[in-house]
């Protein structure tokens, strides 16, 4: 069964991408959605169905090497599990959306087929991201790690007549590949010291690498930080976590269906998944993780900041998935991955539903982004104004709090910035909470400027605005109801009480009074009654219903320290910990309401008085700027310095004009390598063979 | 001498004396103009090759040495004669068109490039040095001619000269490094040279200036820094396929007497050379990756990438062992497809008097010609080193054997490197399915090229989904010159 | 290593005689020859009548080509002269590589015929 739900999307790919001319457009494309489908209905069996016990299902012999031996193989546990609903889910709910929203695209002239393809790449996709999450061992994820990247690339530039398109796919493509070297270095030194790239003989050697000093560069590291670290860098990259982030708001030039699926709710999260599937060697890592909380901290506040000024609808929800992506990693920094799970599982329901109805505007206005464009559609376009508040309403965490009754993102949200506190991380809970604050000043803003309000720009496309077509709406729907309803559902399973957490993940737990013995739990488990008592607090003190993880790394999903705390700490964090995000949330709420609603002109004046920080802002803290300066110039002139014949006039110019007849005779050839002439060529031999003899004579022969 | 030694001697070195056969045959009738000739010749080469090839197969049954030792059949120089015989015979398959649209069509290119073949062929089995030395001649010649083919145009003309006049510089070089050896060990047979050489110390000086030029005269051929500088000037003026063929036959005989010498026979020499070479595979790779960025010529961005790779199978033969000598193999064998895939794809743009290579002819492929921008994309892609090609395992093992043999930082290199490689060829990729043209190319794919396509296409998708099996392959062969 | 560089002792010595008398002579033209030159002295002698144009010319590329071939059947007439004295003592084994050797240089030979390489015009 996991195979099929494995290979479907991909069979899918391949007839829909090179089968569309001879079953023709329509079918090829509902070739590929029914097996989006499948593979989704498979994946909710899988996961409703899941006992807790790790499965290996081998595939095919793979790749043999010295010691190097692996198998294409699927590791079916929790974490497996929750990734393969939220992609397919959210997969096949953009195939069906994709009908509507590709329909006619103005970019493509009359009768250019150009919809299988978008398809076919959709499904790829899928596929990809399905082999990475379900590996079981680290190149097969590589390969799936590369394949997202590769349809990502595909997808991004999608609209390859547009100039801005193909330079954000290229963006896209080689930030990435700064973080897949790291990830790739990351991989290589963990076959170097446990000479194994499965994911159990990592696992089991995690303890040992937490005791091993590793020479790297030019000092001593510790093998288990250097390794978490590097890693890190690759899920940096994907998950676009600061200093690597520029490529995602320009990722934005996809189509919006895109950008619901790959930079919303899967591909951006792979980061995450990262970090929680690699827990058994980030838990000996201390450094390492701190490191995660911080980056992850750092860039909720960041990309909130600059999400405060957008203007354009989809970059808006980009910085925003930048955001809680941030909160993802403070999660998992301080050692919640069960909360970025949740949170990765709740975001991925209301973030793509936000972006689809975003898509859903943008199809109702004629292709029109610019927010200061819309206005009053609240009106015009009812069903997408109610599933995108519902899409708010769940992002900027809306709840009752002290209870565990709310929209998806107040329980995630909660539950990640109690851990943050809990997890000991002052400078991750304040960041955290302010974001909260902006997240839900930007979210309302957009839902003020969008949807109340005067209509404001061109009056024709506002007279035209109409609802989208059905097979947009019933995602949007779908959607709605996960984002509604998934916090709840699940809260126990993610954030409940260690049993709870436990057998959701099939990790052995001990009862706290019993230390360090493995005790089957089965019947005490209460999977059904998400954490029925509030008093967890007195519940430790007393240690009636309290157990701790006592797994060995490597054991069911995720893996917990013999002294990782974190949950039940969390749970009794004071309550105005429990209650500053709502606060929080209120007071951003406020603030819009006053800025957008009631004193519309205020925004433009603070703007005017504050330019330095407005721009500051708006220009997303100027990194693409500095990046330009500091990478992409100096990589082309080392290109240029070594080939000059192309630019033979600069340099030649300068060397004739600065230095005829000054400049050494040597350092002009130097300087012109590649001339042409046959005598610098054989000049530059001989330069080399006298080199070689003194270097082979003085230095190999001393030995 | 007697007989029945001589017998066995020339079976033994049967595969070259059916090419040189051929290639007299070849030689003859070229002399004979008929219509249909080209087509003739070039089948009659196929032939030649495949009946060497069997015949390669069948003496590997059982590995042996003849001419007094000079000449050996084993695992290793079967496998890389397989190389040289697919590397050929996929030459030939894109030659024919290219000919034909240059006007350049004659009967001694066919003879030119079997007698290269041989060459190459005797340089792979050779275990004497004077014997390497005269394949590497016969192989040398014969490709100077095949750069200044196309006699009318001037740049291939200057390549020739060019490369004539360096190669005999280089030779040289080699030579007096060989001349070196055998005055300090007394022998030119490679078994009793590396006995001989296990009483001198390392230290010696003389030992050091032999090794010196020889590595110097091998570097050469693989094109290395800073004996690199001939490689783009002259794939850039040789004929298309006569580049894909240099690029791809010729380096593998080269790596080939590199392995046999440094790693095999002469191994006692690696305290010497260790370090020198380790810093010519890094700046070959560095020259290489960031050169090619600024290119806009194919031809000529595919020499600083064939520059790069060969310092990627530097860094295979640092990597030493068995590991390291199949990771080269196997780097060979991935390298030879696609980059004779890419070439096919050359061949296939070429307008004639050496139009049809900028870059940006490449543009709106995707639209024109799907089918071979598709391929296009993937040997691109292998060339990268992105999964899941060919190209990738091909770097994929030398990294894990050069990790393996404790090299940790030169990997770290070679992974920074090549993701700044994998630039280049993205840039031809996003010209081929990102730009529009107006006037894409529009061309007919003949039968030999759909082949040659079909082959390389069906090697690099191959090697990439069972690498495996192929390293296996590999392995066995480099395990079997190990001895 | 001293041993072997001994061996190579009488090449050394072979230079240094072949350079000092080189210089010795050139010395001794420098010291003792009478210099008292006339325009009709330093002119170029051509047979007893005047030059007809400067001495580089360009040549005809026609010559390379015969004396090229030249070579390759002067080599092998050397190769052939031991092999026919030493005849009655040679194996089949020598035999049939000067047959192989001769069927080789024969292809060459139809070849450059027939290419029109044996003709001036």
């Amino acid at each position: 069964m996991e195979t099929i739900l494995l290979f479907a999307p991909l069979v899918g790919a391949i007839l829909c991408g090179f089968g569309y001319k001879y079953i023709g457009e329509k079918a090829a494309m509902w070739t590929a959605t029914g097996m989006l489908f499948l593979s989704a209905f498979l994946s909710w069996i899988s996961f409703v169905t899941f006992d807790g016990v790790t499965q290996h299902i081998e595939v095919l012999r793979w790749i043999e090497s010295g010691s190097l031996s692996t198998s294409w193989g699927i590791r079916l546990d929790r974490l497996t599990t929750i990734m393969l609903i939220v992609i397919t889910t959210v997969s096949s709910l953009v195939h069906l959306y994709s009908f509507g929203y590709m329909d006619k695209d103005p970019q493509w002239k009359e009768g250019e087929s150009y919809k299988p393809r978008f398809f076919a790449y959709l499904s790829f996709f899928t596929f990809a991201m399905l082999m990475l999450v379900t590996s079981d061992n680290l190149v097969q994820m590589f390969f799936g790690w590369e394949g997202v990247g590769v349809a990502s690339y595909l997808l991004i530039g999608f609209y390859y007549r547009k100039p801005t398109a193909n330079a954000a796919a290229i963006k896209a493509f080689v930030v990435n590949r700064v973080g897949d070297f790291g990830f790739a270095l990351g991989i290589f030194g963990l076959f170097f010291l446990t000479d194994s790239i499965n994911f159990n003989d990592v696992f089991a050697a995690a303890p040992k690498l937490a005791e091993t000093q590793l020479t790297f560069l030019w000092t001593e590291w510790n093998a288990a930080n250097l390794l978490a670290f590097l890693l890190f860098v690759g899920a940096m990259g994907k998950s676009a976590q600061l200093f690597l982030h520029t490529w995602l708001p320009d990722a934005m030039e996809g189509p919006t269906p895109v950008s619901a699926l790959i930079h919303a709710a899967t591909m951006v999260t792979a980061g995450v998944f990262l970090v929680c599937r690699m827990s058994p060697l980030m838990e000996f890592a201390p450094e390492a993780m701190a490191f995660v909380t911080v980056v992850g901290a750092s860039t909720a506040f960041f990309a909130a900041t600059v999400g405060l000024v957008q203007t354009d609808i989809k970059r808006v929800i980009a910085y925003s998935t930048c955001s809680q992506l941030g909160y993802m990693f403070v999660a998992a920094g301080v050692g919640m991955y069960s909360a970025a799970m949740f949170h990765l599982l709740t975001h991925a329901f209301f973030k793509a539903l936000l972006f689809l109805g975003a898509g859903s505007v943008i199809n109702a206005m004629h292709h029109e982004q610019e927010m200061t464009e819309y206005g009053g559609l609240r009106k015009k376009i009812p069903f997408t104004y109610w599933s995108m508040m519902i899409g708010t309403l769940a992002i900027t965490g809306v709840g009752i709090p002290l209870t565990h009754i709310g929209f998806a993102g107040f329980l995630s949200k909660d539950a990640i910035i109690e851990s943050a506190y809990a997890g000991g991380s002052g400078y991750g809970f304040w960041l955290l909470v302010v974001a909260a604050a902006m997240t839900s000043f930007y979210s309302w803003r957009l839902m003020f400027l969008t949807f109340f309000g005067k209509a404001r720009g061109d009056k024709h496309t506002h007279d035209h605005a109409h609802e989208s077509p059905i097979t947009m709406l019933i995602p949007l729907g779908v959607l709605s109801v996960g984002a509604v309803l998934a916090g709840m559902l699940w809260y126990g399973s993610f954030f409940g009480h260690a049993d709870q957490v436990g057998k959701f993940y099939g990790i052995p737990v001990a009862e706290a009074s019993a230390h360090g013995e493995t005790s089957d739990h089965g019947e005490d488990a209460g999977h059904g009654e998400p954490a029925a008592d509030d008093g967890h607090g007195e519940a430790t003190a007393e240690g009636e219903h309290h157990y701790v993880f006592a797994g060995k790394p490597g054991e069911g999903g995720l893996y917990f320290g013999k002294d990782n705390t974190v949950l039940d700490d969390a749970h009794a964090a004071p309550v105005w910990v429990k209650v500053s995000p709502f606060i929080a949330m209120l007071g951003g709420l406020l603030m819009a309401i006053w800025f957008y609603i009631i004193n519309p002109s205020l925004p433009g004046r603070l703007a005017t008085a504050q330019k330095p920080l407005y721009l500051f802002f708006k220009n997303k803290w100027y990194f693409d700027e500095l990046y330009n300066v500091i990478f992409v110039k100096p990589a082309l002139a080392i290109g240029r310095f070594l080939w000059k014949r192309g630019d033979g006039g600069t340099i030649d110019g300068f060397l004739n004009g600065v230095a005829m007849g000054v400049v050494p005779f040597f350092t002009r050839l130097a300087g012109r390598a590649q001339t042409g002439f046959i005598f610098t060529y054989a000049f530059w031999m001989v330069l080399g063979i006298a080199a070689l003899v003194t270097w082979m004579s003085i230095g190999g022969g001393a030995h | 001498m007697d007989l029945t030694q001589i017998t066995s001697s020339v079976l033994a070195s049967g595969p070259e004396i059916i090419i040189i056969l051929g290639a007299c045959v070849a030689l003859m009738l070229s002399l004979v103009p008929r219509p249909g000739q080209g087509a003739l010749l070039a089948g009659l080469s196929l032939v030649m090759i495949a009946l060497a090839a069997a015949m390669s197969l069948t003496l590997a049954q059982n590995p042996q040495t003849a001419y007094g030792g000079m000449f050996v059949n084993d695992g290793f120089s079967t496998f890389f004669k397989m190389l040289l015989y697919l590397g050929t015979a996929l030459t030939i398959l894109i030659s024919d068109r290219y000919l034909g649209t240059e006007d350049a069509a004659k009967g001694e290119y066919y003879v030119l490039l079997l007698f290269a073949l041989s060459g190459a062929m005797i340089m792979v089995s050779g275990k004497d040095l004077l014997i390497i030395y005269v394949g590497l001649e016969l192989q040398a010649l014969s490709i100077y001619v095949l750069v200044g083919f196309l006699t009318t145009n001037t740049r291939s003309n200057e390549a020739a000269l060019k490369y004539v006049i360096l190669g005999a510089f280089s030779s040289g070089l080699l030579l007096f490094g060989l001349s070196l050896l055998y005055g300090l060990t007394g022998t030119t047979q490679l078994e009793a040279m590396g006995e001989a050489l296990d009483s001198v110390e390392t230290s010696s000086p003389l030992l050091a200036l032999a090794t010196v030029f020889l590595i110097v005269g091998l570097l050469f051929k693989v094109g290395a820094v800073p004996f690199h500088m001939w490689v783009p000037d002259i794939y850039e003026g040789a004929p298309s396929p006569v580049t894909g063929f240099m690029s791809t036959v010729g380096k593998v005989a080269a790596v080939a007497v590199i392995l046999r010498l440094l790693i095999q026979d002469l191994a006692m020499l690696d305290p010497i050379w260790r370090g020198s070479v380790e810093a010519v595979a890094v700046l070959t790779l560095a020259a290489g990756s960031f050169a090619a960025l600024v290119q806009t010529n194919i031809k000529r961005m595919l020499a600083y990438s064939s520059i790069a790779h060969g310092g990627f199978l530097l860094l295979g033969l640092l990597a030493g062992g068995s590991e390291g000598l199949a990771s080269v193999m196997l780097y060979l064998l991935i390298f030879t497809v696609t980059n004779l895939g890419l070439f096919a794809v050359i061949v296939l743009l070429n307008r004639g008097a050496g139009q049809g290579e900028n870059i940006q002819d490449f543009s709106g492929l995707a639209k024109s010609q799907p089918g071979v921008a598709l391929m296009a994309l993937v040997f691109l892609l292998s060339l990268a080193g992105i999964p899941p090609t060919g190209g990738f395992f091909a770097k994929f093992y030398v990294l894990v054997a050069l990790v393996d043999a404790g090299f940790v930082l030169l990997a770290v290199f070679a992974v920074l490197l090549s993701a700044i490689a994998a630039w280049f060829y993205l840039r031809v990729i996003m010209l081929m399915y990102m730009e529009q043209n107006d006037q894409p190319a529009v061309f007919q794919v003949s039968p030999a090229i759909g082949w040659a396509l079909i082959v390389t296409f069906t090697g690099t998708v191959l090697t990439g989904v069972l690498p495996a099996w192929f390293l296996g392959v590999s392995k066995a062969a480099a395990t079997a010159g190990l001895g | 290593m001293e041993e072997m560089l001994r061996e190579y002792l009488p090449i050394l010595v072979f230079l240094a005689v072949a350079v000092g008398l080189g210089i010795v002579l050139i010395l001794a033209a420098v010291v003792l020859a009478v210099r008292n030159p006339d325009p009709e002295k330093v002119s170029a002698y051509e047979c007893g009548f005047n030059a007809f144009d400067d001495a580089r010319m360009k040549f005809d590329v026609r010559f390379y080509l015969v004396s090229i071939l030249f070579i390759i059947f002067d080599l092998e007439i050397a190769f052939l002269f031991p092999w026919a004295v030493g005849f009655k003592d040679i194996s089949m084994t020598g035999f049939w590589s000067m047959m192989v050797f001769l069927g080789v240089l024969t292809i060459g030979f139809a070849y450059e015929w027939k290419k029109g390489a044996l003709e001036w015009e």
